[in-house]
């Protein structure tokens, strides 16, 4: 009935829109989401028609917005905030750790703290440094928060609206090179998946491959030319990466033998190393390889003209599923 | 006065003579002897929390009460931690009238967010001082219910909180209760800190934030000189009330000593604040007579005749002169309050010695409103870990591969 062919853009924005529409209590802060839109435009148009006071264009200082959104949340709010870049997130991460993850648990659930905090995360845009990092690990690492990341303008549409539904903090990590890249079509009447659910997004029985963010489309990229060479390779969108649903990771790597782990994100302690150790404990005796993982190098993120030698690409991954093939 | 330097450059050298005695712009309705003094702008003029007028001998002997009741508090939780009782505490010695005037000064509606050295504004706000002592004990990290007392609870990192109180204004703003006219309806947060706090980044964002939006917020600082072991003239070269004029707002120095004072400027920045025309600084000036924490050894680091000056400014004695010498407050009126303060010394001491620990199984309580199934695991793999030490089942080799995942 209602399909919409829509980008991540636009169904972040669909998203947000919604949910200010349902709960008059969502607010959302950050530098430049008023007139602006955002500078990816993901709060275009939100300000004209909920006003300033509930889109609200901060004073430049990422602790200042995450701080005060912690006391409208105290006041009852549901605040939803943007971080304009990954790399921005530092100043705030002070209020996020010790305070926005700690509150509900310091006051015995007396101060719930729903918040959501938008982070556009990634790399391949050619920008300069502190724009295209993966901080992921550094959030799933903090208990009382939870991270997710969307992959695609569906997830994009729903997720949202149920991480500013749930009364835990959510880190939302949006992938930015996909903003305004694919169209999907948004069918209002097939109802979401659960936010905190991964998802087989290709089924396989060769290797399993572990994505999510950006990293969804290089795996399906992948696993669509080791099709061409006869691998049937297995893709699972992670979508929540605090907490991690494994169940269907288990089930996977019981059956294919092999998980190859994809992420942006520095491979030393990055997600790719708690998914390793889990797939280890787990399914221990069905590995026929090691669980591999392609991820950022552990330097910093370089150099734009050659960000695309840092980042994990088809090559890289398929590099990976010959080497767990093979062992 | 100028004095030994072996510390660094001292206030007056900083600031300049007027430092002697906190300086002329120092807003005093009681000095250090007892007697009341007039001020162009201020004035003591007490009512109760819902705006009534009270007979100033009556609101002055409360006062009184109040800030004994906070130096008995004070006193024997300090003793505690010498036994024992507590893992720590944090000495507010000396600065009563900063707090019970700030306190006072609030109205029912109104929101604090405290440091973790706000006893006397818990004290007002009806907190029970038992469950101060829990969190210093170490049972939790603060036993009281912020939203029935409208008092948030301690905040241990520095400055963190002035974020949360400018932003719990914005949401007053958003509520429609401010500037509204209605003085039973308008509301004001008050956002409590130190002089060391003043060099954080968040309080300076919360200044910010709070003079772009207008919002309610009225930024107490108690200026106690010192942070730890470092002194002011290390976190400021101007006296830090006038650092307010450079973000936007009106900042008051007041005689952190003198409760009439600190509750009549506290009262003002908190009316102006209510009434919609934003925040104020309030610089309460005053001197940590304690040390840091119990921890903490200041013989290190400060000089026993600066202390000793401040004796001669203690926020109890010059109300207590002023009763006494104006017949204000009979003989039998103090009795009855170091009574009560004994009585209280001795609720703490047998409440603090009775508080259980809580149970292993505590830690996992309320780390998320819905608990992650991988959180679930641990908490019951911790317990099934537990009971293998029951000393009364018998004991079985059992399989807890789950309780330290």
């Amino acid at each position: 009935m209602s399909t919409q062919r829509i980008t991540l853009a636009k169904g972040l924005n669909a998203g947000l829109r919604k949910a200010m529409e349902d709960d008059p209590k969502v607010l959302i802060m950050g530098e430049d989401v008023g007139k602006l839109g955002g500078v990816f435009r993901i709060t275009d148009g939100l300000q004209k028609d909920f006003g300033e006071d509930r889109v609200i264009d901060s004073p430049l200082a990422e602790s200042g917005i995450v701080g005060t959104a912690v006391g409208l949340a105290l006041r009852g709010y549901r605040p939803v905030v943007e971080i304009q870049f990954d790399g921005f997130v530092y100043p705030a991460y002070d209020q996020i750790v010790c305070q926005v993850a700690k509150m509900r648990f310091r006051s015995k659930g007396r101060n719930p703290m729903p918040m959501v905090i938008r982070i556009p995360f990634g790399g391949g845009i050619g920008a300069v440094e502190h724009h295209s990092e993966s901080p992921e690990a550094q959030f799933a690492h903090t208990p009382g928060l939870k991270v997710v990341a969307c992959s695609n303008p569906v997830d994009g549409y729903w997720m949202i609206q149920q991480a500013i539904a749930c009364d835990d903090p959510v880190i939302f990590l949006e992938p930015k090179r996909q903003y305004h890249a694919d169209k999907a079509d948004l069918d209002l009447d097939l109802a979401p998946d659960p936010l905190f659910a991964s998802r087989v997004v290709r089924r396989g029985t060769d290797v399993t491959v572990l994505a999510y963010g950006p990293t969804v489309k290089t795996a399906l990229r992948a696993a669509e030319a080791a099709a061409g060479e006869g691998r049937a390779l297995e893709v699972i969108d992670l979508r929540t990466l605090s907490p991690l649903d494994m169940d269907p990771v288990f089930e996977s790597v019981r059956r294919t033998g092999r998980a190859v782990v994809v992420h942006e994100a520095h491979v030393n302690l990055g997600l790719g190393s708690e998914l390793s150790a889990r797939v280890t404990e787990e399914c221990f005796y069905s590995l026929e390889a090691p669980v591999l993982r392609v991820g950022g190098f552990d330097t910093p993120y370089p150099a734009s003209r050659i960000e695309e030698e840092f980042l994990p690409d088809l090559d890289r991954v398929l590099d990976a599923v010959d080497r767990s093939l093979s062992f | 006065m100028s004095h030994s330097t072996d510390f660094g450059p001292d206030l007056v050298e900083v600031f300049g003579p007027s430092q002697v005695d906190g300086g002329p712009e120092l807003v005093q309705l009681l000095t250090p002897e007892g007697e009341r003094v007039e001020h162009p702008e201020f004035r003591y003029e007490p009512t109760d929390s819902d705006g009534k007028p009270i007979a100033e001998d009556e609101a002055i002997r409360g006062l009184y009460r109040d800030m004994v009741l906070t130096r008995r508090i004070d006193t024997e939780s300090t003793a505690l931690q010498r036994h024992g009782e507590l893992g720590i505490w944090a000495q507010l010695l000396g600065q009563e009238a900063a707090q019970i005037g700030a306190g006072r000064a609030l109205r029912p509606q109104d929101y604090v967010f405290p440091t973790y050295r706000e006893h006397g504004v818990a004290w007002c706000r009806g907190v029970d001082p038992l469950n101060l002592l829990s969190l210093f004990r170490g049972v939790d990290h603060g036993g009281w219910d912020p939203s029935a007392h409208n008092f948030g609870l301690y905040t241990i990192v520095i400055g963190a909180q002035a974020l949360h109180a400018t932003g719990y204004a914005m949401g007053m703003q958003r509520d429609g209760v401010v500037g509204t006219g209605d003085e039973a309806r308008d509301a004001a947060v008050v956002a409590h800190f130190g002089d060391g706090a003043s060099s954080q980044g968040d309080v300076n964002e919360a200044f910010i934030f709070a003079a772009s939006y207008n919002a309610p917020v009225v930024f107490f600082c108690q200026n106690n000189q010192w942070a730890i072991s470092e002194p002011i003239e290390r976190q400021s070269r101007i006296p830090l009330y006038q650092r307010a004029l450079g973000f936007g707002f009106p900042g008051i120095r007041v005689d952190g000593n003198d409760v009439l004072a600190t509750y009549a400027v506290t009262k003002a920045a908190l009316q102006r604040a209510r009434e919609g025309q934003g925040p104020t600084f309030v610089e309460a000036y005053t001197y940590r007579m304690g040390a840091h924490t119990t921890t903490d050894d200041p013989t290190r680091y400060r000089l026993d005749h600066d202390v000793e000056r401040w004796k001669l400014r203690d926020p109890i004695a010059r109300v207590k002169a002023y009763l006494a010498r104006n017949g204000a407050a009979s003989e039998s009126f103090f009795a009855k309050v170091a009574n009560e303060a004994d009585e209280l010394g001795h609720r703490l001491r047998e409440g603090c010695k009775a508080m259980p620990d809580p149970s292993p199984m505590a830690m996992f309580d309320q780390v998320y409103a819905e608990e992650p199934p991988e959180l679930a695991a641990q908490r019951e793999g911790f317990a099934a870990y537990l009971e293998t030490f029951d000393s009364s089942s018998v004991v079985e080799p059992v399989e807890t591969q789950g309780a330290g995942r």
